[in-house]
Order: structure tokens, then C-alpha cells, then sequence
């Protein structure tokens, strides 16, 4: 069952960034756009499943620290190799400075 | 552990092997840095690699000019030389930097001089990018790398012909008229997807009419101008790229997950940095490979504490690769022991657990 799950201060990311944030046993990105709005991913490449929490925020594309794949955060559409396979993402509201992330 | 008769093929027996043994894919060590200044290092910026790009094209065009209309006196050959190497090797690092991405800001620019640099280098663009990716997962893991040069025992005859391009190139055209015919070969098939596929052959069709081109014109101009502009400099001017790259991670350590074991950094003169866009910084490259090329000097002075001393020089690292790559005839297990500064974190044994030999350095 979905809930809503909260990951972070709004303050904690900063702008065009991203951190990581764990819940049961799973791993997300969550995501701070030049726009300041928020977005979530599941954490881990689709490549090879490294975490894109060292990667590079570029507008609203995370690219990989590892092969460079590169996706949409927005969407989690796959925009580049070696990235063939798009990322889940997940509902974000931002209430009271708190970034919740709907999960499950 | 002795790793006599290693294979290296990558649907072979170590390959299995080190799929079993955690090596594939495994967790590589990195040396900590601070988020922001990362992400200050990782930023994108055209300037640098446009000014670069101008200079290099720009001196094709200048180069070759003069090489054609002094043809075919000796005169020149001087000529001919300098484009070669900014054919046959200064290639070598676009391709692989924009392969990255991290050349450029704008992804258009890197596609584009992607596309020029692989045909040049000779390298199908969608198979190496592959090929590369491989190469930053299992860098050096025998069975899994698809580009280890120094295989041990090294073929020093295919190692020396290849400062003159002849093994590489020799592969490189049978792989497109491979490819050009519809065949991805079994090896091709472990790292390129199924959907890269297609792609792969289309290219190969491309060149193979861009070399059919050229040999007609040469072959109804009796003259084999047009193939010294086209084709050959990859083999005249090879030597640069070659001399360079061998010391990436020549003579080091295999089957083990820190880059600072397998990868090597030498300081070099700014013409040769140039040629190669900054990949003489190799351990960086590889522990960080989201840095820009213009970026990893900054990289380096901000990490090396952390990491082995850098070889002084080109003829440096040559004097420490050399003797351990003659050794490796007889020795086949012998590599470079890389010391850390007291400063750097050890290396962590439970890395390297499958290279026992590396324990003691830990």
C-alpha cells in the first residue's frame, strides 16, 4: 500500500542537486531542480546498479557517476548510453519544509 | 594465487570466473571528496573543448594543405607526420572523451566529434562505446575487460606493430567488413545490446562506402594521396596514441578493485596532455570518470594524497613499465606493487581478497 514517506528538508538538497535517501530496504534519489522543485527516483542506475546519488544534475537530467548514462528525472526516461531502461519515479509533495516521497 | 594461461576472451573460462568470484561488477574504491567541490569539477562547459576542437581541425586543414601541395616531394613528409598523429592519435582522446560525454556541454558537439574522432581512430562508435563501458565496470578484470592491451605473457611483436597502427587497424577494417556484412560477433555480442545492434551495422555500411570512395580515387588518380589523407595517418601517426595509452595500466596489477593499484598518472609536457586531453591523469579518470578532461589537473592536486606518486615523466613511466613488462615473458603473475603516501587510506585487503599478492600491500 502506497504511503507517503517523508525523505528530507526541503533545505537539505541544494539547488540542481540530488541526495539518497533509504526506506525498507530500498534506495531512492531525490531530486532539487534549478526551478526548485522536488522529484524522486529509485536511487540505483538501471545500467549496473550504481547509486546516482554521486552523479551530475544538469537541468533536469542526472547523469551517472559511473558510465555516464543520463535520465529525466521528471519522467525517469532514459535519454543516453548505456542507459536503456527508464527509472521508477515517485510522487513528491513538499509541506511545513519537509520533502515526502509517496512509496509502496 | 598463480593465474598461469590466463584467458582473456570474454566468453572464456575467467570470465566465468570472475563473474563467480564477485570481481564483475564489483564496488571499486574511491578516495572521499567533498560534495561541492565535485560538483564544481563535474560542471560541463563547451569553451575548453571548442577552443581545443579549432586548434585540432584547424591544424588538420593547415597541415594537410601544405602536405598536398608539396606532394610528392619529401619535403612533405614533415607535414604529413604532424596531421598523422592528429588523425592517427589525437583521435584517440576525443573519441574516448566525448564517448563520456564530458567533453562538451552540449551534447550535439560531443555526438559530432564522437562521430569524426571514432571513424578516424577507426573504432565503430556504438561497439567501443560499449566496448568502453565494459572497460570502466571491469577495468583490468581478466576475462571481462574487452580492453586490456598488455595481456600477459605481453605480445611484444603486436604490442611494437601497433605504433605503427598494423594489428589495430588490421581489426579494426576486418571487424567493419564483419559487421558491414551483418555479423556481430559472439565477443561483440557480450557488451553491445541487442538494440545497439542494428546500429553497429549501419555504421560499418557507412565506412566501408567512405573507404571505397577513397580507394577508387586513389586508384583512378594513380596516387595514394587521397589515402594518406584517409586511412593511413591512422597508421603514420599511431605512435603517439600507443606510447601514451600503453602506460595507462601497463605492467600493474589485474583482478583487483582499486584503481590506484591498476591505473597509473603521469605528468607529461603540454603538447603530449594536448594529444591525449589530460588522460595522463588516469587513476582519476578512472575513480571519477564524470570529470571533464579540463578538469582532472584540478582533480588531481585535490586527491593525490590519496593516491600513488605520479610517474615524472613520459620516459618515467616507461622506465617502470618497461622492466616489468619484460619480466612478465618469463613471470607471467609479476606486476608493479603501486606504494601509497603515508598520507592515503590503505588499500583494503577485503578488496582483494581474489588477488592475494595484493595483500601484502595492504
Amino acid at each position: 500500500m502506497s504511503q507517503w514517506v517523508e525523505a528530507c528538508g526541503a533545505g537539505d538538497i541544494e539547488e540542481e542537486d540530488l541526495i539518497r535517501f533509504d526506506h525498507g530496504g530500498k534506495t531512492y534519489a531525490v531530486y532539487r531542480s534549478p526551478n526548485d522543485e522536488y522529484f524522486a527516483t529509485d536511487g540505483l542506475c538501471t545500467h549496473e546498479k550504481v547509486h546516482l546519488e554521486g552523479g551530475l544534475v544538469m537541468d533536469y537530467v542526472i547523469e551517472c557517476p559511473k558510465h555516464n548514462g543520463r535520465f529525466d528525472y521528471r519522467t525517469g526516461e532514459a535519454l543516453a548510453a548505456p542507459v536503456c531502461v527508464n527509472l521508477n519515479t515517485y510522487p513528491v509533495k513538499v509541506e511545513a519544509g519537509r520533502v515526502f516521497i509517496k512509496i509502496g | 594465487m598463480s593465474q598461469h594461461n590466463r584467458d582473456y576472451s570474454l566468453t572464456g573460462r575467467d570470465a566465468q570466473r570472475a563473474v563467480e568470484t564477485g570481481l564483475a561488477s564489483a564496488e571499486w574504491y574511491h578516495t572521499d571528496v567533498p560534495r561541492k567541490a565535485m560538483k564544481e569539477m563535474m560542471k560541463r562547459k563547451d569553451g575548453p573543448a571548442i577552443r581545443d576542437t579549432v586548434i585540432w581541425l584547424g591544424s588538420m586543414i593547415v597541415l594537410a594543405g601544405i602536405g598536398v601541395a608539396l606532394w610528392p616531394s619529401w619535403w612533405s613528409a614533415p607535414f604529413f607526420l604532424a596531421y598523422g598523429v592528429l588523425y592517427g592519435s589525437a583521435t584517440d582522446s576525443r573519441w574516448h572523451e566525448c564517448g563520456h560525454g564530458t567533453a562538451f556541454k552540449t551534447r550535439w558537439m560531443n555526438d559530432v566529434v564522437y562521430q569524426i574522432a571514432s571513424f578516424m581512430i577507426m573504432r565503430n562508435p556504438v561497439t567501443w562505446r560499449w566496448s568502453h563501458t565494459r572497460h570502466h565496470t571491469d577495468t583490468i578484470i581478466v576475462g571481462l575487460d574487452p580492453e586490456i592491451v598488455f595481456m600477459r605473457p605481453p605480445e611484444l611483436a603486436r604490442i611494437l606493430l601497433n605504433f605503427f597502427g598494423v594489428i589495430d587497424a588490421f581489426n579494426a577494417m576486418s571487424a567493419m567488413l564483419r559487421n558491414a556484412f551483418g555479423i556481430i560477433s559472439a565477443e561483440e555480442r557480450t557488451f553491445v545490446p541487442d538494440t545497439e545492434q542494428p546500429k553497429v551495422i549501419f555504421i560499418a555500411r557507412v565506412w566501408f562506402a567512405i573507404y571505397a570512395a577513397v580507394i577508387a580515387l586513389a586508384i583512378s588518380t594513380g596516387s595514394i594521396l587521397p589515402l594518406m589523407l584517409v586511412g593511413l595517418p591512422r597508421l603514420y601517426g599511431a605512435w603517439h596514441h600507443v606510447m601514451t595509452g600503453l602506460l595507462q595500466h601497463g605492467g600493474l596489477a589485474e583482478n583487483v578493485i582499486d584503481h590506484r593499484l591498476n591505473s597509473r598518472t603521469v605528468y607529461m609536457n603540454p603538447l603530449s596532455r594536448f594529444i591525449y586531453w589530460n588522460m595522463n591523469y588516469h587513476v582519476e579518470h578512472h575513480m571519477f570518470p564524470m570529470i571533464p578532461y579540463h578538469a582532472l589537473p584540478e582533480l588531481h592536486a585535490l586527491i593525490k594524497d590519496d593516491l600513488p606518486a605520479p610517474n615524472t615523466s613520459i620516459l618515467d613511466g616507461y622506465r617502470e613499465m618497461w622492466p616489468a613488462v619484460l619480466r612478465q615473458l618469463r613471470y607471467e603473475d609479476y606486476f608493479v606493487r603501486r606504494e601509497l603516501p603515508p598520507t592515503a587510506k590503505p588499500y583494503k585487503a577485503e578488496y582483494h581478497q581474489l588477488a592475494p599478492s595484493m595483500l601484502a600491500a595492504a
